[in-house]
């Protein structure tokens, strides 16, 4: 019911945003796929997270997840969507040249002595092109989908006959996962994200995005467990799982604010041109809604999640977990509008009623995907550790 | 008034664990248990508070943050103005981004130490402090409980033996205290 509320209340936003700016010109094309292309890659990312951390808890052999296992992997099976979504959005920005989102495919700045050449872009080239891009998109989400696969089928298969020989397999997949994950999820952010400002570069941004992703999953994790919990679907959940959770959230939102700030100070002390560029944008232009993300996705959780009781209290998990996702939505928002919209970007209906009706479509996902496995997986080999999990 | 303290050993933790259960169930007051390492989930059963070191963290942490702030603001800008890669310090707000490391990590150092620092001042086990475990076995594979008769006025000290006898201890062992 919610998630049908959540769609149609992000469609009813979404029309009205497109009636509000259709006269808009050139800036509307590239705000309607800005907005698609931010929306969908920060829904991708929640499922992405979720496999990575699926992936995490099988290398690291860890107990605790396991009677939480199958809500992980309800979260990652929205996986395929996402990247379908992503792929379509990604298809209909590169057959309109770029659509003034990704600056780079728009052929004019390759022209020699052209009006519009861009020395720079043109020296990239051999890496920012329409072909290298797709076949790396392409590399990307072909791994994503069929780890995830395979995760799945054994997971299934573990049900069904048990004994160790399939932990021991998820124990090297998931390793194998990592390796691919930790080039790929860096990789993937400069193509997808930081090629909006393409003559900017920054080695920090695929751990920024990656930290930013982790923490989103942790925030939807915990309140799909609270939610399942809270309506008897996970009896065994104890207090003790919910503060492993919240010690995610608040610890993978300071890696998050550790990386923004990282970047931030490292550009900021050296001062050169070419970098700074990324945060005049930002700063000079949209200082309220840079600082404004920063805060919620930093100051809130360190404050309010630091005590343990709070860590392990469902109201304030899901107060504060609603704050991460709209600060980590809206980081996800600025770096693609502001580098592709310049001073002109603001969030709006278009932008909320994409993410709205997307966040609906998600929960409707997962919970679909709940109903098609046992809500416990019964042949764990840690699962009796995590149903007596204590801290 | 006289005090017995006796003490039951176990050579298992979740034996212990139903043991003192068992004992608390039955209204015996369980005054201190002695482990290798920690037991999950005796805390509650023996009634041990929440520990309130976190608390003292945040403060040792607080303290930390206030004197790199007031240490840097002195040396870097009010005492002897420093510039930096072009970057003059006049104002401490206008460069915090420099300052911000050093907060973080002098906050780290005095939360760490001094959490360190009391924790082993509240035990009493600061370096070359006598050793408090009854038995030197407790360091390596045994766990014992301690009762005191004073604390369980209700029972006597044949009672209370009797009583540990059925939890499957592998020593009992008693002492008269002051």
């Amino acid at each position: 019911m919610i998630s049908y509320g959540l769609i149609i209340a992000g469609i009813l936003s979404l029309v009205i945003g497109l009636a509000v700016h259709s006269g808009d010109g050139d800036l509307y094309v590239t705000r309607i796929m800005g907005g698609l292309l931010s929306n969908s890659y920060f829904y991708f990312c929640i499922a992405l997270g979720a496999l990575f951390f699926l992936a995490l808890n099988y290398a690291t052999e860890a107990g605790w997840y396991a009677y939480i296992k199958r809500p992980i992997e309800a979260i990652a099976l929205a996986l395929p969507y996402g990247a379908g979504m992503l792929a379509v959005v990604l298809l209909v920005i590169t057959v309109m040249d770029g659509a003034h989102v990704y600056g780079w495919m728009d052929p004019e700045l390759y022209k020699e002595g052209g009006h519009h050449y861009d020395p720079i872009a043109a020296g990239k080239q051999f890496y920012l092109n329409k072909t290298f891009f797709w076949i790396r998109t392409v590399a990307y989400l072909a791994t994503y989908l069929i780890f995830l696969r395979g995760f799945r089928k054994r997971s299934l298969e573990e049900d069904r006959v048990g004994g160790t020989e399939i932990h021991f397999r998820n124990y090297r997949k998931g390793a194998l996962f990592l390796v691919f994950f930790a080039v790929f999820s860096s990789t993937s952010s400069w193509d997808w994200i930081m090629s909006v400002d393409y003559h900017w570069f920054s080695t920090l941004f695929g751990w920024y995005n990656f930290a930013g992703m982790w923490v989103s999953t942790m925030v939807v994790l915990v309140m799909l467990v609270l939610y399942l919990k809270k309506q008897g679907y996970l009896p065994k959940v104890n207090d003790s799982h919910i503060h492993d959770i919240g010690k995610w959230m608040f610890a993978i939102s300071f890696l998050w604010s550790y990386l923004w700030f990282s970047q931030f100070m490292l550009i900021w002390y050296a001062n050169i041109p070419e970098e700074v560029t990324y945060y005049v944008a930002r700063i000079q232009d949209h200082k309220f809604l840079y600082f404004f993300m920063f805060i919620i996705n930093f100051a809130f959780p360190m404050l309010i999640l630091m005590s343990r009781d709070a860590k392990r209290h469902a109201g304030i998990l899901t107060f504060i977990g609603i704050i991460i996702l709209l600060g980590h939505w809206l980081d996800a928002y600025q770096m693609i509008a502001i580098g592709s919209q310049g001073p002109n970007a603001y969030p709006g209906f278009i932008e909320f009623g994409i993410g709205i009706a997307l966040a609906g479509v998600l929960l409707k996902l997962v919970l679909t995907n709940l109903t098609k496995a046992p809500l416990t997986p019964v042949n764990h080999p840690f699962l009796d550790e995590s149903i007596h999990h204590d801290i | 008034m006289a005090d017995k303290v006796i003490y039951a050993m176990y050579d298992d933790d979740n034996v212990l664990k139903d043991g003192a259960k068992k004992l608390v169930s039955k209204g015996v007051k369980v005054s201190e248990v002695f482990s290798p390492f920690p037991i999950h989930g005796i805390d509650p059963i023996i009634g041990v508070k929440n520990t309130r070191l976190g608390i003292m963290a945040f403060i040792y942490g607080l303290t930390g943050l206030t004197l790199a702030t007031i240490g840097m603001r002195y040396f870097m800008v009010v005492d002897w103005p420093m510039n930096i890669g072009g970057k003059p310090n006049f104002t401490y707000l206008d460069n915090i981004l420099a300052f911000i490391p050093i907060s973080f990590e002098f906050t780290v150092l005095c939360a760490a130490h001094g959490m360190a620092i009391t924790y082993f001042l509240r035990n009493k086990t600061l370096p070359g402090m006598p050793a408090q475990n009854p038995d030197p076995r407790t360091t390596d594979d045994r766990f014992v409980m301690e009762l005191r008769t004073s604390e369980n006025s209700q029972f006597s000290a044949e009672e209370l033996e009797a009583m540990l006898k059925e939890t499957g201890i592998v020593e009992l062992d008693q002492k008269d205290v002051a």
